[in-house]
């Protein structure tokens, strides 16, 4: 049966790739880089494990890695792709291919699709072909697969050929792959350190609790500000929700539940385009498609979020008290 | 209440303002923190490697680069260009809005990792909207292309974060209901996922806006450099 696991060891044989052809052409560093990722990516079934076991070893090893990776990034210097063969032959290339280029890069949404779909109805011989956790993310890692096998045989070129490309972007990409990652991780430890907890309470100490708007507004852009800060809506709402939310705008005032929870965090989905820290939307997408602005896709979406935004607060303020 | 931990909040904020490098800002943000919260140095490690390690997901998206890779180096971009740029009536308005619905509709099914910047922007919208706006403006220059494929992104973005606010099986909506069943509101996903439509509809209309003055704003440059030369 397909796990998400095996999506993991994909991903750090593909990172080991990376690393070693860095290493044979003499860019320590970043060869290094890809290196420890990938032993972070293929032990951390190990990692997690042995944490849950109470083994806390593995994890402080990892925790060491993710200082090397840290210190390790700024000698990755940025590459801009340098594309392979000249325009004129993939020009001759794309004419004589056509339609069928389509067909490979299709596959990868539609294979993705279709797993999403019907993955939780297939049985081999009794035994569940996609394991439920991640069930679309696994489909999506066994969609790449399929779609390079079917460009390879579009392309007629080896599959070998792919990776090698891959690693090219890979490489194009840097250190900007590694920031949803360590974001993530960010957020986890400012909750340890209770760091919602002191934002909120600055926030109700200030507030002049007695006007509904006046808290519906601090409620909504928290929401905000705590996402652009965390880079996450996901961690601002318990915050928001527990510190104002609740106490004030629901007991106090007699706001509704639904829609103040709902819109709330769609507050916090407008914070989300705004802010460098929610790097897989923003940073990462600027590094695969390279602009030279790294900021660019923000600034493509801000006027958007602030739109969104106003919207939203207005809708609330019609609808939360009624 | 101790307000030290605040402090990884202001290295971030500076490392990000002063253009630092951002991972080794972000490791020393969480770093910071841990310290000032009262962690030990081997616990703080450990949460920092358990918390990196539990998201692996988010790199999932290297896998594509191979099938990428490989179809771009056979010309993929050019053909969609190609392409693009025969298709009658398909503006460059048409086609980005047409994918934001599509983009949201998909993510409202729960299907938002069909799509995405790796998935569908860079191989297939980027460069088709690189081809529509050429048949509007012939001579972009890179910091239009850039723009453009910002937008491109943007509206991805857009698409599938108001998208899947309203799938009642997603991460938002279970967060939401959770929370309130904690705090002893029972609500059903299906209350919380229809709040969010309005600002669903509401970020469709104005990205659409947007798309479209986007659109007339490079139609009235084309329109200019072509009184040039007459005038």
């Amino acid at each position: 049966m397909l796990r998400i696991e095996y999506a993991y060891w994909l991903i750090a044989a593909f990172l080991f790739y990376t690393g070693l052809r860095n290493l044979r052409e003499g860019h320590g560093w970043r060869a290094a880089f890809w290196l420890i990722l990938g032993a972070l990516f293929g032990s951390g079934d190990y990692i997690l494990a042995q944490q849950a076991t109470g083994n806390a070893l593995p994890s402080e090893f990892a925790g060491a890695g993710v200082i090397a990776l840290a210190l390790l990034a700024p000698r990755l210097h940025r590459t801009a792709h340098v594309e392979t063969g000249n325009g004129e032959q993939r020009l001759q290339s794309a004419i004589r291919l056509g339609h069928r280029l389509f067909v490979p890069a299709l596959l990868i949404p539609l294979v993705t699709l279709l797993v999403a779909l019907l993955g939780a109805h297939l049985f081999i011989a009794g035994h569940a072909v996609f394991a439920a956790p991640q069930m679309t993310l696994t489909g999506l890692a066994l969609a790449c697969v399929v779609a390079l096998f079917a460009a390879s045989r579009v392309a007629r070129t080896s599959m070998h050929g792919g990776v090698a490309e891959g690693r090219r972007l890979l490489d194009a990409i840097g250190w900007a792959a590694l920031l949803p990652l360590l974001l993530a991780a960010l957020g986890e430890v400012f909750t340890q350190s209770g760091v919602g907890a002191a934002i909120s309470a600055l926030a109700t100490t200030y507030l002049p609790t007695g006007s509904a708007l006046a808290c519906l507004l601090t409620f909504a852009l928290g929401m905000v500000l705590f996402t652009v800060i965390m880079g996450n809506a996901f961690a601002a709402f318990p915050v928001m929700m527990a510190g104002i939310g609740l106490p004030l705008l629901i007991q106090q005032h007699g706001a509704h539940p639904a829609i103040l929870g709902s819109m709330g965090m769609l507050c916090g989905y407008c914070g989300t385009l705004l802010t460098p820290m929610a790097a897989d939307f923003n940073l990462v997408p600027a590094a695969l498609l390279e602009l030279r602005n790294p900021y660019g896709v923000i600034r493509a979406q801000a006027w958007s979020a602030l739109a969104i935004l106003v919207t939203t607060i207005v809708l609330m303020w019609l609808f939360v008290f009624r | 209440m101790n307000y030290w931990p605040l402090l990884g909040v202001a290295v971030i904020i500076v490392g990000f303002a002063l253009r630092f490098n951002p991972v080794p800002v972000v490791v020393s943000a969480a770093l910071a923190s841990g310290l000032l919260a009262g962690f030990h140095v081997p616990a703080l490690l450990a949460l920092l490697g358990k918390s990196f390690v539990s998201s692996r997901m988010l790199l999932i998206f290297v896998l594509t680069l191979p099938a990428i890779g490989l179809l771009e180096h056979a010309g993929l971009r050019e053909h969609a260009q190609r392409w693009m740029a025969r298709l009658q009536g398909m503006t460059l308005a048409r086609l980005l809005i047409g994918y934001l619905l599509l983009r949201q509709l998909l993510a409202m099914l729960g299907l938002t990792g069909v799509a995405g910047p790796a998935q569908t922007v860079r191989p297939l919208l980027a460069p088709m909207s690189e081809a529509a706006a050429e048949k509007i403006l012939p001579e972009l220059t890179d910091n239009d292309r850039d723009e453009l494929r910002a937008v491109a992104a943007a509206t991805d973005n857009v698409g599938r974060f108001f998208g899947e606010d309203v799938f009642i099986a997603l991460g938002a909506v279970l967060l939401i209901q959770a929370f309130y069943t904690q705090h002893g509101i029972e609500l059903t996903p299906l209350s919380i996922a229809l709040w969010a439509l309005p600002t669903a509809i509401a970020a469709f209309v104005i990205q659409s806006i947007r798309i479209w003055l986007y659109q007339r704003r490079l139609q009235r440059r084309a329109a200019q450099t072509h009184d040039k030369p007459a005038g």
